[in-house]
């Protein structure tokens, strides 16, 4: 069942961090409403009946797609590197990641 | 020939005379160019205009004809909606994060209009990621409607609704995720077609919510509709999820009644629930369709009134998850910090607006660990419901009649909260969820009670999957025997924008 969301608020700071965009405390307060808002409206679909119902990823046409493995032409290196925030030589450089 | 006149002329008429050596590319493009640079200051169409690809493509387009090639789109100005790849041009999405972001590669559907002859004249305007219903959401500009500048033009694909109407072009491409096309088409008084979910290729167009994303048209005929379809339609390998099966051309199937058709219009769908004005209008619709030989029938789609509820679970799970390649590490916007966790946080708090972060939260909700089957496997059986209602709809029916939007084109800021905008695309989601094809075609005057300019309103068709010829077919008898698409905005600003 979908659980009845009075009683269980959004915890945003908690789904903001896991997905990985800082907020400012306006932020997670005004989220915190709208998400609510929203959630008490999305929770009609507890009236639907879908125990017996499979679920839908997509429509039209569900099949397995695969290709020879064979190499084919890519992006060119220097064409994508020239995008990066932030590169050393052939490879995108980021803050440090493991400590010393 | 008049570069007004040159600009207002159909993708069909171009094209004839551009093949026919009657007229090139490159004069067309010369108009349509002096015209975007006098007056999208005002529309705001545009995101980035291509003066120099655009000229170059054109006389590209004028020696291959020269050399005995006949192009379906040759020389037509099309607008590109900014969330599709273009080599060597900027790619916004209408966000911060991608704001300075040069395409390394091109669209597939933007490839196959360009080698059908069309020339691009710019990137459009759009809600950030195409997140919303009335360009207000760009993070990057505001796009005016053309038939009152103070009025949005919808969205998401509002940039290239607004220049197709403005004849900043003849074709427009957009993106319909929830009713992206079909509502700026409605606000715009464009034909605006989403076709089955898979007929075109996404490759190239940047993802927002995968099962659901499909590229079409807008355009101020049905034909233009037509002959952009079969340019950009059919299977793509570089698309795991477009459909391997023959295209049938939707352009010879244009029809100029409707006899032997059925037409559901469906029981839920009172539109009395929309005022009298509205009302009238799309009762006349119906009328009209019957008085071209369709034979009007009752349906029910018992579960479409959970398509917004469903929608709102399923698109910003997968926006949730598309939008996290956004981290500041191999493109777009990047906020330094000492470690990269906090350099991911930063850089998307800075680049992203709010209804993208709202979009994400709730998809990021939504699928994580206690909430998965309580919201996201419960919408996907909802969904599961919704396309069998239109399985049981078409049993007794061959297209579906209903509004395309639940109002005309809204003032700036009329819509505070974010629910009252998702509601903006409750007649176009529940198609979107069934994949199937779907238009809006003009239909018809509402009067604003302030009294300003009268503003179009768009019928809704809906056909069952891959009957796109037999859904422009009776798009175009309906427009042939109606003149409410010939209605073109006035080219010259009004004052109160």
């Amino acid at each position: 069942m979908i659980p009845n969301l009075s009683s269980d608020k959004i915890d945003v700071r908690y789904v903001a961090k896991l997905a990985r965009i800082a907020l400012t405390d306006e932020e997670v307060d005004r989220f915190g409403a709208q998400l609510g808002d929203l959630l008490e409206h999305v929770n009609a679909l507890a009236e639907l009946d879908t125990g017996a119902v499979p679920a839908t990823a997509q429509v039209v046409e569900s099949r397995n797609v695969v290709r020879a493995d064979t190499v084919r032409p890519c992006l060119d290196r220097e064409v994508v590197l020239t995008q990066a925030p932030q590169r050393q030589g052939e490879f995108f450089r980021v803050p440090r990641i493991i400590a010393e | 020939m008049s570069e007004i006149r040159l600009v207002e002329r159909s993708a069909a008429e171009i094209a004839r005379d551009v093949n026919a050596k009657n007229l090139s590319a490159v004069e067309v493009v010369e108009a349509t160019l002096a015209h975007v640079d006098a007056i999208d200051s005002q529309v705001g169409a545009y995101l980035t205009v291509l003066h120099d690809l655009a000229r170059e493509r054109a006389a590209g387009v004028d020696a291959r004809v020269r050399a005995g090639d006949r192009l379906p789109l040759a020389g037509v100005p099309i607008a590109v909606k900014d969330n599709m790849c273009l080599t060597a041009t900027r790619t916004t999405c209408g966000s911060k994060i991608l704001e300075r972001w040069i395409a390394p590669y091109t669209a597939t559907a933007v490839a196959r209009l360009l080698d059908a002859g069309a020339v691009p004249i710019g990137k459009t305007n759009l809600d950030e990621f195409a997140m919303g219903s009335s360009c207000e959401n760009s993070a990057l500009g505001v796009t005016r409607n053309p038939y009152d500048l103070a009025r949005v033009p919808g969205g998401s694909s509002g940039g290239s609704a607004a220049a197709v109407a403005a004849r900043e072009a003849a074709i427009g491409l957009g993106s319909d995720t929830g009713g992206s096309i079909r509502e700026p088409g409605a606000f715009c008084n464009l034909i605006g077609f989403k076709p089955t979910y898979g007929r075109i290729s996404r490759y190239g167009l940047i993802a927002f919510a995968s099962s659901l994303d499909q590229i079409g048209p807008l355009a101020r005929t049905v034909e233009d509709a037509a002959l952009a379809y079969d340019a950009m339609g059919g299977y793509d390998p570089m698309d795991a999820t477009s459909i391997d099966r023959p295209l049938e051309p939707a352009a010879p199937s244009l029809r100029t009644d409707l006899r032997g058709l059925r037409i559901g219009l469906v029981r839920e769908f009172d539109t009395k629930a929309l005022g009298a004005d509205l009302d009238a209008v799309y009762r006349r619709a119906y009328d009209e369709l019957a008085k071209l030989g369709a034979e009007i029938v009752d349906v029910s789609l018992p579960t479409a009134d959970y398509g917004l509820a469903t929608y709102y679970l399923i698109a910003p799970a997968e926006c949730s998850s598309n939008l996290s390649r956004f981290d500041g590490v191999r493109y777009g916007l990047r906020v330094d910090a000492p470690d990269v966790q906090s350099m991911y946080e930063k850089t998307r708090a800075a680049g992203f607006g709010p209804e993208v972060k709202r979009r994400i939260l709730i998809g990021t909700y939504a699928l994580s660990s206690g909430y998965y089957d309580a919201y996201y496997v419960r919408a996907q059986k909802a969904r599961t419901l919704i396309a069998r209602d239109f399985d049981n709809a078409f049993a007794g029916c061959d297209l579906i009649a209903c509004p395309a939007a639940s109002t005309p084109a809204f003032r700036f800021n009329a819509k505070s909260d974010p629910y009252s905008m998702y509601m903006m695309d409750y007649y176009t989601i529940p198609m979107s969820l069934a994949g199937l094809p779907a238009l809006s075609v003009p239909c018809g005057w509402v009067t604003p009670a302030d009294g300003t300019d009268p503003l179009p309103l768009g019928l809704q068709l809906c056909a069952p999957l891959f009957a796109e010829p037999l859904l422009l077919g009776a798009a175009h008898a309906y427009e042939r025997a109606t003149a409410y698409a010939q209605r073109f905005a006035p080219l010259t600003a009004k004052a109160g924008a």
